[in-house]
């Protein structure tokens, strides 16, 4: 096998390739138009526009399309790639939405770690006062690439466990779109690479990337735009897809109200995704013509009376946290569908209020369209304003305490067994907490006046990101893992990543907080020492490579037990979802025949009760 | 430019399962939810659009535009709404000689707005026509400019699928009954459409002319 025949090869060529044309076309356009022939804004974007055509032309993710164009019929290839070896097929454009889910899981963990170790190193820096080694440009440019790793990261996570499992869990054979599907994930490659070729050129106003601010620093930041706006249309598609798949492919007798609860959760951040995305895409997109062309959307320019005939800044935040806000209830309604999918399963009880979870799941998203303002309480608009976003802000509060009663509904006298998936289910629904509780001091106007911008905010989204995704991501890897690789993974080594990743949470996430409270502001390379949080800083420091080490032993354990894990057996935590009734692994075709629903899915425990049914199992 | 992916699927068959018409009636349902889910998150672009125009002009100015050349662009635009409606039904009825003349008169009225928009209202050629904005000067002319750019890529689009679609229909593809391309591309350039609907009031009706001098 030749490495050229690796699609992810062929698109990594294509990006170079594209990078260097788009380049040369705008320098040669420049000349052409009698204008100096470099530009690094102009330059660079044409550039890169072109390397991420490049790359998905190099792939092959736009192929079938373009046969279409001209009348070519291209029907689906099933199966590893003719004359290759299997793994091969992780590694270009293949169809099936099993291996669309964990290309799109392993580049999730993947940019995990990248992120992760970013955070590290400014960590290192801040775990002492003065400047030891990160100058602050470098500090800045290392914090704010964290964020948009990290923040991809969780997308792409996103996109794993719905990918994989949708369909399973309905049922469906593939999603509604599978070309569409490869596309939205594929696009995301040549953004990731993108989004890190701008580190070696600095970014440096922290993920938002606010005007007036990344108007003037380097070229980096068009870098950025451009990938985040990629991510974004991935965004898109991919929920599309997701919500076309689960209105139209249920099987028989699946109503919306006897869906696994999981996919509740993902059709609620589908919507948000396939709407309010748009809007950091044209805030980008703005933010890029206003560097390139020098359009004045958020530049004041005063004319000789006085009057600004140019943009305002705080247009951009407006439309920023139209999307960013919802955004994080896209990162965290997947995680706490996992937690409400996986507690029936280990407590052997039926899930407390099915219908208000899954109906709290779309509450969340779409009062979740109506708080963006909560981020802009000290940016100076109408003060009235603050009293709108407050109270919309807090009712955020009610659907999330519904979750909250369900699962403790659930656990409430039930037949409770503590496998490493259960134990991050309940790190997860611990962290949350913590997160959740210190969201209604900062949606108050009032006391996020004194805590906007110090380490309280920082503390608050990181325990309601690890809580409401990263927990519950872990524990959705540990306890599908047997379906996905056929093998069961190490409990023991599962424990210790456990209780080593939870303490150390809690610990970085109260550190972080109390730093908040004592005046820490954040991004910030030095701090006074006058302060008093050296102490802490150094905590929240340990904590986090105590964090870092952890995952590095789950990296290890899902490595090694691919290859010596004991046999799982098709269904090793007797769970009801359709997807636990197929072998392990799951084969090429999910489902040998289409299956039917007879009963409500999570009926753990009643004597009799059953949810699916397998054709052709009359006989059972 | 994510239009392409989601519409451009006319023979979008599921060619793997067994029951053919069955299949084809389902992937068009699914194929149908996608086009308006598409829509529906294309209308956050465009409201978002509209919402900066709003925000930095308020309602009550808004620049100087010729407004003979915006009536004429904005005619000429619903008109060819109505010459992609009878392309449709001609392929529906069998028509394809019908058809192929008025899709590519759809796409002839799309070219004319565009030169409308981009000789007339970006001035882009100073030797035929002056423009009164340039997309640096103020707020009137980034939004203009964006607002208008935003639309045209759409109509390019548009006009990008209708030669596609028109291509493969001389070959054959299309029946009255199997024509999803066709439908897509229609329901496109509606939508496409009903957008400058709302861009047109807001650009050229709503609020008082302002003049600024050149800066």
């Amino acid at each position: 096998m030749r490495i050229g025949s690796l699609g992810l090869v062929r698109g990594l060529v294509g990006y170079f390739a594209g990078l260097i044309v788009g380049m040369a076309v705008v320098v040669i356009l420049r000349l052409a138009l009698g204008m100096s022939a470099w530009d690094q804004e102009a330059v660079w974007v044409g550039g890169l526009i072109s390397a991420i055509i490049g790359f998905l032309l190099g792939v092959g993710a736009m192929s079938d399309w373009l046969k279409w164009t001209r009348g070519i019929e291209t029907p689906l290839h099933h199966g590893p790639p003719a004359g290759k070896p299997a793994w091969t097929r992780y590694f270009g454009v293949d169809y099936n939405h099993k291996v669309i889910g964990i290309q799109y899981g392993v580049t999730g963990l993947f940019l995990l770690v990248v992120g992760g170790s970013f955070a590290l190193v400014f960590r290192t820096e801040l775990a002492d006062t003065g400047i030891s080694f990160l100058q602050p440009g470098t500090y800045n440019t290392f914090l704010s690439m964290h964020a948009w790793v990290a923040l991809a990261s969780i997308l792409l996570g996103v996109g794993g466990i719905a990918n994989y499992l949708v369909p399973l869990m309905i049922g469906a054979e593939d999603m509604a779109f599978p070309r569409l599907n490869a596309f939205a994930y594929w696009i995301n490659v040549p953004a990731i690479v993108t989004l890190l070729i701008s580190m070696l050129f600095g970014w440096d106003s922290g993920w938002t990337a606010y005007p007036p601010l990344s108007l003037l620093g380097p070229v980096g930041y068009q870098m950025v735009f451009l990938a985040i706006f990629t991510i974004g249309l991935s965004s898109i598609l991919g929920s599309l897809n997701l919500i076309v798949t689960m209105l139209m492919m249920r099987p028989k007798g699946m109503t919306l109200f006897r869906m696994p609860i999981l996919c509740w959760a993902i059709l609620a951040t589908s919507i948000i995704q396939l709407t309010a995305t748009q809007l950091i895409g044209q805030a980008f997109l703005m933010l890029s013509f206003e560097r390139s062309l020098g359009m004045p959307f958020f530049k004041p320019i005063y004319d000789a009376a006085g009057v600004n005939i140019g943009g305002q800044p705080i247009l951009f935040q407006h439309l920023f946290w139209f999307y960013s806000h919802p955004a994080v209830y896209v990162f965290v309604l997947p995680g706490l569908g996992v937690i409400s999918e996986l507690l029936p399963v280990f407590a052997r009880k039926p899930l407390f209020g099915y219908r208000w979870v899954a109906l709290s799941s779309l509450a969340i998203a779409l009062v979740g369209f109506l708080v963006w303002g909560h981020h802009m309480f000290t940016s100076g608009y109408q003060p009235y304003l603050r009293v709108v976003f407050m109270i919309s802000t807090l009712l955020v509060a009610v659907p999330t305490g519904v979750k909250f009663f369900s699962w403790l509904g659930t656990l409430w006298g039930g037949r409770l067994i503590f496998p490493t998936p259960m134990l991050f289910t309940l790190g997860a629904i611990s962290v949350f907490l913590i997160g959740g509780l210190s969201g209604p001091i900062l949606a108050t106007a009032a006391t996020d006046l004194f805590l906007h911008d110090t380490y309280f905010v920082v503390g608050h989204f990181h325990a309601t990101i690890f809580g409401g995704f990263v927990f519950p991501f872990f524990a959705a890897i540990y306890y599908w893992y047997p379906k996905i690789t056929g093998r069961m993974y190490n409990e023991t080594l599962g424990k210790l990543h456990f209780w080593l990743m939870t303490p150390g949470f809690w610990l970085m996430s109260l550190a972080q907080m109390t730093a908040g409270t004592m005046g820490m502001r954040r991004r910030i390379a030095d701090y006074d020492p006058a302060l008093g949080v050296q102490n802490v800083q150094l905590l929240v420091t340990i904590a986090g490579f105590v964090i870092a080490f952890s995952i590095l032993i789950m990296i290890y354990n899902l490595f090694t037990s691919a290859e010596i894990g004991v046999l799982a057996g098709n269904n090793p935590w007797r769970s009801r979802s359709p997807e636990w009734q197929i072998p392990s692994p799951v084969p090429e075709h999910s489902y040998a025949r289409p299956i039917s629903i007879v009963g409500e899915p999570y009926d753990y425990g009643l004597a009799g009760s059953s949810y699916v049914a397998m054709a052709g199992a009359g006989d059972d | 430019m994510a239009a392409i992916t989601t519409a451009a699927q006319p023979t979008a068959l599921h060619h793997d399962t067994h029951a053919g018409h069955d299949n084809y009636a389902a992937q068009l349902r699914m194929n149908r939810l996608g086009l308006w889910l598409f829509f529906i998150s294309e209308a956050f672009l465009f409201g978002g659009l509209l919402a900066t125009r709003f925000f930095l002009w308020g309602a009550d100015t808004r620049p100087e535009l010729d407004q003979t050349i915006g009536l004429i662009v904005t005619s000429v635009l619903l008109i060819s709404s109505v010459s992609m409606r009878l392309a449709e039904t001609a392929i529906e009825r069998g028509n394809r000689r019908a058809f192929s003349i008025f899709i590519l008169l759809t796409a002839l009225f799309g070219l004319i707005f565009l030169a409308g928009v981009m000789v007339f209202e970006w001035g882009l050629f100073p030797s035929i026509y002056q423009g009164h904005l340039t997309p640096w000067d103020n707020k009137y002319g980034a939004v203009v400019f964006a607002m208008t750019g935003m639309h045209a890529l759409h109509v390019i689009s548009g006009i990008v699928f209708i030669l596609i679609v028109w291509n493969l229909a001389r070959k054959g593809s299309f029946s009255p009954e199997r024509h999803w391309g066709v439908e897509s591309c229609a329901i496109y350039w509606h939508y496409v459409d009903v957008v400058w609907i709302f861009f047109y009031p807001a650009l050229y009706l709503i609020g008082n002319a302002v003049h600024i001098a050149a800066h």
